[in-house]
């Protein structure tokens, strides 16, 4: 069953057209990772799903449920975490997830011991000041805490690692993969490697369009080459070869990488480097990682 | 606890916690005092400056005060104090939007309608609040000085006032709906009210519009009656019954 389903959706404010036939799903129980560059469309996307903006066209199933924007029922599956969660800064962090258990229509009882199990997850248990002295890694931590408070059947993070610090990141992720064995997770990043290591599908958002989705391996497949790379001993050669070879990057004094590179190139080059007799330190087939992925799906 | 007290307890906890709440209470508290008092200091402050005014060749009679000049200072001061709580006030909804808190409480399934509710029971509640209370220490103090009964319609006279502060938070709310800063929703109230005024030139009119209500102190007198209120109120009532219904519509479907 798809957690999350969305078809055709496009929207524009003004002239400007932020998404244009924005199509995916996301599977119960995935981790799917929602990559973009800065300003691709992910936040939209994630209002267009909590209905805090009215679509153009297009339309949104959660859990089954259609979307209407300014109406929010399908939020009761839905936990969300801002990129910059905001929170009323005169409550403690226990004074806030019980605000939230009680307007989501949560029994006390139920919700004060889910927010004591929440504060212990996410290692807010010993703090009785109020928000307002927060630091932003504290904030996220308590945002995923909010998130998760009424055990959501979707739960969507709009760049929840973006502004913080490795040790910061590496805890929000992990409480993220923990998230993920229990309830289905929606995560935009920017960030390649978060992606990597918790989300087993996703979706290339670019420029408002999806470019390509699907697993990795499938995406991977679909995107063909991982290209190569080569490294020579002198930096004349070099020279030489990004004459004889171009459209390659280059890395460093004597190294060249050929992200688009297929297999007859590699070996067109290996025969060029044979015949002329240069001394050759290394050449290896890259193994496709995101980033390059990234660079190719984005043209760069 | 339903999912609406929920949100107006979160309200009334940051009334309390931002200090608010006890402000109000302290300013609307001097405003009730201060009414009685400038009437009781009134002649004192007479006498004291007589021999200058003489001087100047203004002749001080003797004075009396009453209940009366009491609470002609309180129909002279409630403008102040109305502004004072709007002012207050104003910034309910849109401090929410500018910093992004009422997402996560939409986004947890709470509805728009109740979010509106309980901001306009606050607002509304607020100057009720502070304007009975400002009332009640004036009246008290003026039994205690004078004799209250000196003035007719007190209740009326107060109560149409209280009515015109209503409209006023209506359309500030309403305004809130429309507006996502504050300056928008003080200007936008602002411009209702000066047209309000400006209307007020035109004999034919002016019975008719909601600035009307704001010579209810001829009650106190009996230079005016109730009856000649009764357009003013209606229209007030209607106005602020479709600033009330018109803001909640538009509330529903405001980009947050």
């Amino acid at each position: 069953m798809n957690m999350l389903e969305i078809s055709h959706i496009s929207k524009s404010f003004g002239d400007k057209k932020v998404l244009q036939d924005v199509h995916f799903t996301v599977p119960e129980h995935a981790v799917y990772g929602f990559v973009g560059q800065n300003g691709a469309g992910k936040t939209t996307t994630m209002k267009l799903i909590l209905g805090l903006l009215p679509a153009n066209s297009g339309s949104i199933l959660v859990n089954g449920e259609k979307v209407s924007f300014g109406k929010n029922p399908t939020n009761r599956f839905i936990g969300y975490l801002p990129d910059v969660p905001e929170f009323y800064p005169y409550m403690t962090a226990a004074e806030y997830l019980h605000f939230c258990g009680a307007i989501t229509g949560m029994d006390s009882k139920e919700y004060k011991k889910r927010a004591e199990e929440l504060l212990e997850l996410v290692g807010l248990t010993q703090e009785k000041h109020r928000v307002k002295g927060f630091s932003r890694g504290m904030k996220q931590r308590l945002g995923i805490a909010q998130a998760l408070l009424n055990r959501p059947r979707l739960l969507i993070c709009d760049e929840p690692t973006s502004a913080l610090d490795p040790v910061g990141r590496k805890e929000i992720l992990d409480i993220l993969a923990s998230a993920g064995e229990q309830t289905t997770v929606l995560f935009s990043t920017h960030i390649l490697s978060d992606v990597e290591r918790i989300c087993d599908q996703f979706a290339f958002l670019h420029e408002g369009k999806i470019l390509h989705q699907g697993s990795m391996d499938e995406i991977k497949n679909s995107c063909g080459e991982s290209g190569f790379e080569i490294e020579l001993e002198q930096e004349q050669d070099l020279n030489r070869l990004t004459k004889r070879f171009p459209g390659g990057f280059q890395k460093g004094r004597t190294h060249m990488v050929y992200g688009q590179g297929n297999a007859p190139q590699m070996e067109s080059v290996l025969a060029w480097i044979v015949q002329e007799q240069i001394p050759l330190r290394k050449i290896e087939k890259s193994g496709l990682t995101l980033e390059a992925l990234f660079m190719k799906v984005v043209g760069k | 606890m339903s999912t609406w007290m929920a949100f107006l307890k979160k309200e009334w906890i940051e009334l309390v916690r931002s200090g608010k709440f006890f402000i109000l209470i302290l300013i609307s508290s001097l405003f009730g005092i201060m009414n009685p008092a400038i009437a009781k200091l009134t002649p004192w402050l007479m006498n004291t400056m007589s021999e200058s005014l003489q001087e100047s060749g203004i002749v001080v009679a003797d004075m009396t005060v009453d209940a009366m000049t009491s609470w002609a200072q309180f129909y002279k001061n409630m403008p102040m104090a109305l502004i004072i709580v709007g002012l207050m006030l104003g910034s309910i909804f849109t401090l929410e939007y500018q910093k992004g808190t009422l997402i996560l409480a939409l986004t947890k399934g709470l509805s728009r309608r109740k979010v509106y509710g309980a901001k306009t029971l606050i607002c509304v509640g607020l100057w009720t609040l502070c304007f009975w209370l400002s009332y009640g220490i004036t009246w008290l103090y003026n039994s205690y000085y004078w004799d209250n009964g000196t003035a007719s319609s007190l209740i009326p006279s107060a109560a149409l006032f209280w009515l015109f502060g209503v409209w006023i938070f209506l359309l500030m709310i309403f305004f809130s709906t429309v507006f996502s800063e504050v300056s928008g929703v003080l200007a936008g109230t602002g411009i209702v009210l000066l047209a309000s005024y400006i209307g007020g030139i035109f004999p034919k009119v002016q019975p008719y519009l909601p600035t009307k209500l704001l010579e209810s102190q001829a009650l106190l007198t009996q230079s005016m009656e109730l009856s000649d209120f009764s357009w003013a109120m209606a229209v007030t009532i209607l106005l602020a019954v479709a600033a009330g219904i018109t803001g909640m519509v538009l509330f529903d479907k405001k980009k947050i």
